[in-house]
C-alpha cells in the first residue's frame, strides 16, 4: 500500500509523462506543421543552399589540361565527329595573336576548367527577398548571372555572349543550369570547338565547404554524344579576386587579312602527343568510343605510334 | 531657387521614368509578336534601333521623333506584316518616350496639381517610313520597296523637289548605283522593278552621309565594292554604333557569292575585314558595336571574326587547291569546307556545294592575293 507521499509523486509522474507525451505530440506538430508549410510556400527562388562566396579552384583534377593546356591533337576521350576534328587539326595557336581574338576570355562551359579563382553572388529582390540571380565571375571571365526568377531565354535572334543566357532550378540542393546563347567556344584549348548552337546543363552541388560543377554540353554541330567534365573548387574566404585588365596590341607584324592556321594535312605537331605517351594515333582522334572503358580492348590491338626518324621527320 | 534635394529626387524621377520605359519597351519588343506581324520576331538592338527577322532578309529599323528608318524591307508578300511590325514598334516608342517627357516635364503652378495639360493632348499620329535603304538588290531585301514606300513619305523642297510634282510621294530609297542599275537591267526571263520601288537615291563612290542626322545620329552608308555583289552598302549607325551588314554577314549559311552580278571571294573577306575596322568591343571583346546580319542573329565583332576567320580560312585552302591546278570536282571531293559544313553548309538555297563552286570560280578568275596565307 502506497503512502500520501508516494501517491502525490506517482500522480505527479505521471502528470509529467502525459505532459510530456502532450509536448512531444506538440513538438512534432509544429516539426510536421513547419515542414508542410514548407512545401507548400517553397519556391524556386528560395535558395536551397547557398553558393555564395571566395571559391578557388582544386585543379589537382586534370592539372596538366587547366594551367599549361592541353597538348595539340589530343582529343582523346571526346565525342567529337570529323568536323571538329577537322579544326582541331588545322588550328594555329598564332591564331590568338589577332587582335579580335586577344582578351578574350573562355565561355562559360570551359571557364570552369581554367585555373582562375571563382567569386559567386547573389542577387536579391529587395522586397520579396527572393533571389533574383546567382552572379559567377572568374578572374578572366565576364559576369554571368544564372537567373532564378523565372524570366524566358531571350528569342533566337538576340545577341550570343561569352556567358551565354542561364536559367536555373533547384533539384532538392542541387542547381541546374541550362544556358542558350552563348558565342562560339572551345571544348578544349588545343582547337576543339564548341559551337554557337551548343545548349549548356551544369549541375551546381556544394558539398560543406566544396562545390563541384558538372557541365554537360550538347552541340548538334560538333559533338555525337553529349560531352561531360566535372570540376572542383573549394571555399576560401580569404580570396579576393584582383582585376584583370587586358589590352589589345599588336602582337605579329603580318599582313593585313591574313588568319593563321594549317592547311589540312599539314600540321607537323599532331604526331607529338601520340609519341610522347606512346598512345596509338588512331586513339588520339578522339570520339565517343573513346570515352568508354571498353575502349581499353580496342586500344590493345591499335598499332604504336610511327617513331620518329633520324631526319627528324614528323 | 529648387533645393538639392528637389532636384535628386527630380533626377531619380526621371532615371526611373527612363528606365521603366525602356526596360518596358525593351520587354515588348523581344516578346512582341504584334498583331498583323505574323510570325516576325521583333528584337531591340539599341535605344532606337531594331530588328525585325523572319521576313526574308533582315530589316534594322531607327524608330524616333523623326520617324522610320529601313534598312532593307524584306520579301513582297511580307511586307503587309512588315508594316503592321514597324508600327507596333513606333506605337511603342512613342509611349516610352512620352513617359520620359512626362517625368521631365517642367511643371509651373497649378498645373502641377492639374491633369488637365495631360488629358488634353492629343495622340500624335505616328511618323511615316522616311527613308528605305537597300543593303543589294536580293528579292529578299528589296521586295517590300513598293509597298512600304508606298506607306511613308518624304519630306522634300529648297534645291531637292524643284518641280518635280511627285518628289513628296512615298519614302525616299537610298542605295548604291548598281542597285538601281541591277533593278532595272533585269536578267532574262525577268520583269524590270516597279519604277515606285527602284532607289530614289544613288551613290557611286566609297560612301554616302545622309545629309543630316536622323533620330538623333548620322548615318552613313559605305559601300563593300565586289563582295557579295557590286552594289553592297553596309549601314553604320554612328551614334547607337550599330552596323547592318547586309548579306555580307550571315549567321545561318556560308557568304552567299553572287559571282555573275559583281561578287567575289576576295571582296567578301576584304568587306568583313572592314566591318571589323569600324567595330570596337565594349569588353572583353564582345558587346559594343552591334552588327546586325542580313539572316540570322545579331552579332558584335567576336561573331564577325569568328566568320572572318572561317570564311578567309576555306579561301585559303581552295587558293591552295587552285595552285595545284585542281579541278573544281577535286576541290569539291576533297572537301575543303567539312569542318565548317554542320555549321553553315545546311542552309536553304545555299549548299555548301554552291559556295565551294563560288570561292573556286572567283578564285580563278582573279589572281591570287599576293598577301602570304596560311600559318603564320
Amino acid at each position: 500500500m502506497r503512502t500520501g507521499n508516494e501517491c502525490k509523486i506517482l500522480v505527479r509522474g505521471r502528470i509529467a509523462v502525459q505532459l510530456e507525451r502532450v509536448l512531444m505530440v506538440s513538438h512534432l506538430f509544429r516539426v510536421v506543421t513547419l515542414a508542410v508549410l514548407a512545401i507548400a510556400l517553397g519556391t524556386p527562388a528560395w535558395a536551397q543552399i547557398d553558393f555564395s562566396g571566395e571559391w578557388a579552384p582544386r585543379i589537382w583534377e586534370d592539372a596538366p589540361e587547366r594551367v599549361p593546356g592541353p597538348e595539340l591533337g589530343d582529343y582523346l576521350g571526346i565525342p567529337i565527329n570529323e568536323a571538329a576534328r577537322m579544326r582541331g587539326d588545322t588550328w594555329s595557336a598564332s591564331i590568338q595573336t589577332l587582335p579580335e581574338w586577344q582578351c578574350r576570355p573562355h565561355s562559360a562551359d570551359y571557364i570552369w576548367r581554367g585555373p582562375s579563382q571563382l567569386k559567386i553572388w547573389k542577387e536579391v529582390d529587395a522586397v520579396s527577398r527572393e533571389i533574383v540571380a546567382f552572379h559567377a565571375e572568374w578572374l578572366r571571365s565576364v559576369d554571368r548571372p544564372v537567373y532564378l526568377d523565372g524570366r524566358p531565354h531571350p528569342p533566337e535572334q538576340a545577341p550570343h555572349t561569352w556567358a551565354g543566357f542561364s536559367t536555373g532550378r533547384w533539384e532538392g540542393s542541387m542547381l541546374t543550369i541550362t544556358t542558350t546563347h552563348l558565342k562560339e567556344g572551345y571544348l578544349r584549348r588545343n582547337g576543339l570547338p564548341r559551337s554557337d548552337k551548343a545548349t549548356i546543363v551544369e549541375h551546381w552541388i556544394r558539398a560543406g565547404d566544396f562545390l563541384t560543377a558538372a557541365v554537360i554540353m550538347h552541340d548538334p554541330v560538333y559533338l555525337t554524344e553529349p560531352f561531360m567534365r566535372t570540376s572542383d573548387y573549394e571555399f576560401l574566404p580569404t580570396q579576393n579576386i584582383p582585376p584583370y585588365p587586358c589590352g589589345i596590341v599588336q602582337e605579329v607584324d603580318r599582313a593585313r587579312g591574313v588568319v593563321p592556321h594549317f592547311l589540312p594535312g599539314t600540321n607537323p605537331y599532331l604526331i607529338e602527343f601520340p609519341r610522347r605517351w606512346g598512345i596509338p594515333v588512331e586513339a588520339t582522334r578522339g570520339g565517343a568510343a573513346t570515352m568508354y572503358p571498353e575502349y581499353r580492348a580496342t586500344l590493345r590491338s591499335l598499332p604504336p605510334p610511327p617513331a620518329e626518324t633520324r631526319a627528324g621527320n614528323r | 531657387m529648387i533645393g538639392y534635394a528637389a532636384r535628386l529626387t527630380a533626377s531619380l524621377a526621371v532615371a526611373a521614368a527612363i528606365a521603366a520605359a525602356g526596360a518596358s519597351t525593351l520587354a515588348r519588343a523581344q516578346q512582341a509578336q504584334p498583331a498583323g506581324a505574323g510570325d516576325l520576331q521583333i528584337v531591340q538592338v539599341r535605344q532606337n534601333i531594331f530588328l525585325i527577322a523572319g521576313a526574308g532578309g533582315n530589316i534594322t529599323l531607327s524608330v524616333g521623333k523623326d520617324g522610320v528608318l529601313m534598312v532593307d524591307s524584306g520579301t513582297d508578300a511580307s511586307a503587309d506584316r512588315v508594316l503592321a511590325a514597324v508600327r507596333q514598334i513606333q506605337r511603342d516608342v512613342a509611349d516610352r518616350e512620352a513617359a520620359i517627357e512626362a517625368a521631365t516635364r517642367i511643371k509651373w503652378g497649378a498645373e502641377t496639381r492639374s491633369t488637365v495639360v495631360l488629358e488634353r493632348d492629343p495622340i500624335a499620329p505616328v511618323k511615316p517610313i522616311r527613308y528605305i535603304i537597300n543593303t543589294h538588290f536580293d528579292p529578299e531585301h528589296i521586295g517590300g520597296n513598293l509597298q512600304l514606300r508606298a506607306s511613308g513619305r518624304t519630306f522634300t523642297g529648297g534645291n531637292v523637289a524643284g518641280n518635280i510634282a511627285d518628289a513628296a510621294e512615298g519614302s525616299a530609297i537610298m542605295a548604291h548605283e548598281n542597285v538601281l542599275v541591277r533593278m532595272t537591267r533585269p536578267d532574262a526571263g525577268q520583269s524590270e522593278a516597279p519604277a515606285d520601288a527602284l532607289p530614289t537615291d544613288t551613290y557611286y563612290r566609297d560612301t554616302m552621309k545622309m545629309s543630316h542626322f536622323f533620330n538623333g545620329e548620322g548615318v552613313q552608308l559605305i559601300h563593300m565594292p565586289n563582295a557579295h555583289s557590286d552594289g553592297d552598302s553596309i549601314v553604320y549607325f554612328r551614334g547607337s554604333d550599330v552596323i547592318a551588314a547586309g548579306d555580307l554577314f550571315s549567321t545561318t549559311s556560308y557568304p552567299v557569292i553572287d559571282l555573275d552580278r559583281g561578287g567575289s571571294i576576295n571582296g567578301v573577306i576584304e568587306a568583313l575585314n572592314r566591318i571589323l575596322d569600324l567595330s570596337m568591343a565594349e569588353f572583353r571583346t564582345e558587346g559594343g558595336t552591334m552588327i546586325v546580319s542580313g539572316h540570322g542573329r545579331i552579332g558584335d565583332a567576336a561573331d564577325v571574326a569568328y566568320y572572318r576567320d572561317m570564311v578567309t580560312i576555306i579561301r585559303d585552302r581552295i587558293q591552295d587547291m587552285v595552285r595545284k591546278g585542281m579541278t573544281f570536282e577535286q576541290v569539291k571531293a576533297a572537301r575543303p569546307t567539312l569542318d565548317y559544313d554542320p555549321r553553315y553548309g545546311n542552309a536553304p538555297g545555299w549548299s555548301m556545294d554552291q559556295f565551294v563552286e563560288a570561292v573556286y570560280r572567283s578564285l580563278r578568275a582573279t589572281p591570287p592575293p599576293t598577301t602570304p596565307r596560311g600559318r603564320t
